[in-house]
């Protein structure tokens, strides 16, 4: 009877402590350093996936390199640092920005050279048209319908 | 003349074809090494057989040799393997090997099953030298020649057309 | 048996497609009306033959015929029945089935919505239609067919992709493919217009709806596909960039810019000849997708097992019918005529500016995703491209687009007057830039990406309802209700659609800008806390289900000290295709956010500790509710009266002509 009443006291007295709520404690020893590490790796493409990027990856070879990079990031290395030091292993595969050099001109310029051309081409062509239709004036088929269609354009107030 | 320029998308397209034909045949995935003709990065670790001894990079200057990255839990390493053998006993060029993320227990049990090839093989087991040179999927070979510097990574298994086609005229040039 | 009737109903298919893709062409060209007339027939005959093979599939599947390679190789018996259903198109032969079947379904509805169409051009569409089915059925019986038996048959098979054994995979493709297969109609209408001569603002009006309707597909298509991965993956994104979701999304970019080329052309006749050729790219952008995503020439999380052979025959269906229908465009485009006049300033100009962008984007979409190919091919070097680059360039390409999303709407047609839209705009304006300025302070902190985003958003929200009041007030009706019902629902269509844009925008930035992340170690009994939300982790459950064994976790969530919901994330590990377990993250859902956690590894040396990722994600579902919002301004623009053609209305349709001016 004692020794149950003692058991009792002993598990009442413990109980909060083994059932303690903590707050849980983030991945990784330095949460800073982790996060720093993480958006590093959002950047960086896991080299054994098909087209996952190093955060992510669950690969072997990708926790190896994410441990890696923690470890440069410990020593105070900064990400440019970090990246090329794995752009000298690997390439510049390991980038998913594309570093800009005069192979990647094409891809870094060419979509706003590309705008700009289309719209330098779209103005010269308006141009031009409105030069050729200028010169044309309208038959009476053409007229007729020019007038209806302005009509069609009065019953909408744009 | 001007009709001309309803030819451009024309012949875009025609380029692209060009483009996507060549990359049918060609393999998305290989990432070619940053390292050829740079000097083979600097290592120093302990043999699998034993791990009292240990060599270094700068042990293996003044010759040409190969270094095979390879695993007992490696299953294309499997393939390869039988080739390296057969390679190894024409003593052309000594083979070392690069044990990767492996335990000397299951190396050394895998070698002594399928053969080795090897004047030694080196002790990675948290695959940090596997890094410094690069490697992201085993097997991978390096040739490096008598200066240090390394002259030519194959990646995936070797096999004898490889060996015959690209590796020994390249140790035959290394070595001349 | 019945894989080989399926095989045999795919061959008699092919029979029907190289009749209906030659005789009614050739009738048109030489006016011959019987030969004409078996475009309608064919096409409906083209439909239940490919439907019984596909019929046929499914039904090898739901009887577990183990004998056929492809049931072998994406089911198993104890695979839920919907999910052997939607195996149909889970690997490559069935996918191209798949796409056969909806090309056929297509056929099937020009064939019977076209009354108004002349024979000629109705046997043009169904004609060239019937040619690219000819090239998918050679390319399913010939290299891919999902009939091939195995011998002897498998005992049990090797299960569907564990990914995608999701009601996403029930939903996602065939949405995709009507979408992106829908605008071969498009593509069909063009090169008969290109064919018979006829190219004017009647065909613009006839391509309209087909354009709209394949437009509004696609746009769901791709936004259950972001959906779905974002539940699905386990680390709350939704957009990667990847070559197949790139692959989908630039015909959608494509036919977006198709859309408003049309309205210019209906309106103008001007311009045809642009409009052609972009609908000949949105298809070919559709064609090219279908190449790039089954042919390893792209790595890709998504791409089918791939085989160079089947590659090369893609490529030269893509050859030619692509070059084909670019050869047709030079030949004919420079014999078409200008149209009428319109000024430099007008929204027939505002239009064309939104082409000239829209492409440029899917330029910069397909430059981004072929240049490592590029590089590769040239020798020269071995790069990635990925989200760093595209985010970048399509939002910067995009964002005059967005500005102009605001303006283009106001601008009268022929003639617009920027002084006066400037004045009517000028609260807008300034309303939405205040508001942007401001309302980043209020959700926590600032953020310039918050504010840009933010601005344009408003900006086009503002002066679309500016838009609205001008049209609204002048009616003569009184009442709300019945003021909107007065207004054209082609009208109410750009409207909403437009504002679906908006949503979007808002989703995202406010996502990107504001989203957070905790990767914590659980215990149970830990909580983790986010924002004004606590996450206490109650341990993890297992079990079995149908064909996996799962581990459950349990969370309450609290907010201000109350128990508001419980999340349980689950990981699936399969059975018999083993391989990395499936996270199903758990999401709680809400107009304002979504919470999301997802169970990460069990934590090495506790066994009761678990590796957790808690997300809290500000406006995330407003990016999937701008697509729906997009989506059904689609479907309200291609409903409008204009596009209910009544046979009575043939009469009134003479023939269209080939106008013999001066080119464009």
């Amino acid at each position: 009877m004692r020794k149950r009443l003692l058991a009792w006291l002993l598990v009442l007295l413990v109980a909060p402590f083994a059932a303690g709520a903590r707050e849980a404690p983030p991945v990784g020893e330095d949460p800073v350093i982790e996060r720093r590490m993480m958006a590093l790796s959002e950047e960086l493409r896991c080299l054994v996936c098909q087209n996952q990027t190093l955060a992510d990856s669950h690969a072997d070879l990708a926790a190896d390199l994410r441990q890696e990079i923690r470890e440069l990031m410990q020593k105070g290395q900064s990400d440019e640092q970090v990246k090329r030091y794995l752009v000298a292993r690997y390439g510049d595969f390991v980038l998913y920005r594309p570093p800009l050099k005069s192979t990647t001109w094409l891809l870094w310029f060419g979509p706003g050279v590309l705008l700009v051309g289309g719209l330098t081409a779209l103005y010269l062509v308006l141009l031009k048209r409105r030069r050729l239709l200028a010169a044309e004036p309208l038959d009476a088929d053409q007229e007729r319908r020019a007038l209806a269609l302005l009509s069609e354009d009065e019953g909408q107030p744009s | 003349m001007r009709y001309l320029r309803f030819l451009i998308p024309l012949a875009a397209f025609a380029v692209l074809t060009g483009f996507l034909m060549k990359g049918l045949w060609m393999d998305p995935h290989t990432v070619p090494s940053p390292l050829i003709d740079k000097p083979a990065p600097a290592f120093r670790l302990t043999q699998v057989a034993d791990a009292g001894k240990s060599i270094g990079r700068d042990d293996m200057l003044g010759k040409v040799w190969l270094l095979n990255v390879w695993a007992s839990w490696c299953v294309s390493c499997r393939e390869e393997h039988p080739v390296l053998v057969e390679f190894a006993k024409t003593g052309v060029v000594p083979i070392y090997g690069l044990d990767y993320k492996d335990t000397r227990d299951e190396a050394l049990k895998w070698l002594d099953r399928l053969g080795n090839p090897y004047q030694a093989s080196l002790f990675d087991p948290d695959g940090r030298v596997g890094i410094d040179y690069g490697v992201y999927g085993v097997p991978e070979t390096y040739v490096i020649d008598k200066t240090g510097t390394i002259r030519y990574k194959q990646i995936g298994p070797i096999t004898p057309e490889i060996l015959h086609d690209r590796i020994v005229p390249l140790l035959r040039k290394l070595n001349a | 048996m019945i894989a080989e009737l399926g095989s045999f109903s795919l061959m008699i298919a092919l029979a029907v497609a190289m009749i209906l893709g030659t005789v009614p062409i050739i009738g048109a060209a030489r006016g011959n009306a019987g030969w004409m007339a078996l475009a309608r027939p064919g096409a409906r005959a083209l439909f239940v033959l490919v439907a019984v093979a596909a019929a046929c599939l499914v039904v090898s599947f739901v009887r577990n015929d183990f004998s056929v390679v492809y049931v072998a190789t994406n089911s198993t018996r104890a695979l839920p029945l919907r999910f052997k259903i939607a195996a149909f198109w889970g690997g490559h032969e069935g996918s191209m089935l798949l796409w056969l079947l909806i090309l056929s379904f297509w056929m099937l509805a020009v064939s019977v919505f076209s009354r108004h169409l002349p024979a000629a051009m109705v046997a043009r569409i169904l004609g060239v239609m019937g040619l690219i089915a000819v090239g998918f059925l050679l390319f399913i019986l010939l290299t891919s067919s999902p009939f091939d038996r195995l011998i002897p048959a498998a005992e049990e098979g090797r299960d569907l992709n564990p990914l995608l054994q999701d009601p996403g995979m029930v939903a996602h493709p065939p949405m995709l493919y009507m979408g992106y297969v829908g605008f071969s109609v498009a593509f069909a209408f063009a090169i008969a217009a290109l064919l018979g001569g006829n190219l004017d603002a009647t065909w613009a009006r006839w391509s309209r709806p087909w354009t709209t309707v394949a437009w509004s597909f696609l746009t769901v298509g791709i936004c259950l596909g972001s959906a779905w991965a974002y539940y699905t993956l386990g680390w709350g994104g939704w957009w990667f960039w990847d070559p197949v979701e790139n692959a989908s999304f630039m015909p959608w970019l494509a036919g977006t810019a198709l859309m408003h080329s049309l309205a210019v052309t209906e309106k103008r006749g001007g311009f045809k000849v642009w409009t052609v050729l972009l609908a000949i790219f949105a298809f070919s952008l559709s064609l090219l997708g279908t190449f790039l995503v089954r042919s390893g020439v792209l790595t890709s999380v998504h791409a089918f097992a791939n085989d160079p052979r089947r590659g090369v025959f893609i490529l030269l269906f893509l050859s030619i019918v692509i070059g084909g229908s670019l050869a047709l465009y030079a030949w004919r485009a420079p014999k078409v005529g200008l149209g009428e006049r319109f000024e430099l300033v007008s929204r027939e100009t505002m239009l064309l500016t939104n082409n000239v962008l829209f492409l440029s984007a899917a330029g910069a979409v397909l430059l981004g995703t072929l240049y490592p190919l590029f590089l590769d091919a040239l020798g020269l070097a071995k790069i990635s491209v990925g989200p760093p680059y595209f985010d970048v360039v399509f939002v910067a390409l995009m964002t005059p687009g967005l500005f102009l999303m605001g303006i283009g709407p106001l601008a009268r047609w022929k003639q617009a007057n920027l002084p006066e839209i400037g004045i009517r705009l000028k609260w807008a304006f300034g309303v939405s830039l205040i508001t942007a300025l401001v309302l980043p302070l209020v959700l926590g902190r600032w953020s310039g990406l918050a504010a840009f985003g933010l601005w344009l958003a408003l900006w086009i929200f503002a002066a679309t309802m500016v838009n609205l009041w001008s049209r609204l007030r002048p009616l003569p009706v009184s009442g709300l209700g019945a003021r909107l019902r007065a207004l054209p629902l082609g009208y109410l269509g750009m409207l909403t659609a437009h504002i679906g844009v908006a949503v979007f925008i808002t989703g995202v930035t406010l996502v990107k800008s504001y989203e957070s992340e905790k990767d914590v170690q659980m215990d149970v009994g830990d909580t983790v806390s986010m924002g004004p939300y606590t996450f206490k982790f109650n341990g993890v459950t297992s079990g079995a289900r149908e064909n996996y064994l799962y581990s459950r976790g349990a969370f309450d969530v609290s907010k201000n000290g109350h128990v508001v919901t419980t999340m349980t994330p689950e990981k699936h590990q399969f059975v018999v295709s083993q391989g990395e377990p499936s996270t199903v993250a758990a999401i709680d859902r809400g107009f304002m956010r979504d919470l999301y956690v997802a169970l990460g590894d069990q934590s090495g040396n506790n066994p009761t500790g678990w590796v957790v990722r808690v997300y809290y994600k500000p406006f995330v579902d407003w990016i999937w509710g701008g697509c729906l919002v997009m989506a059904m301004g689609g479907v309200l623009a291609l409903s409008d009266r204009r596009y209910r053609f009544a046979r009575s209305a043939v009469k009134d349709v003479a023939e269209p002509t080939m106008s013999a001016t001066a080119t464009a």
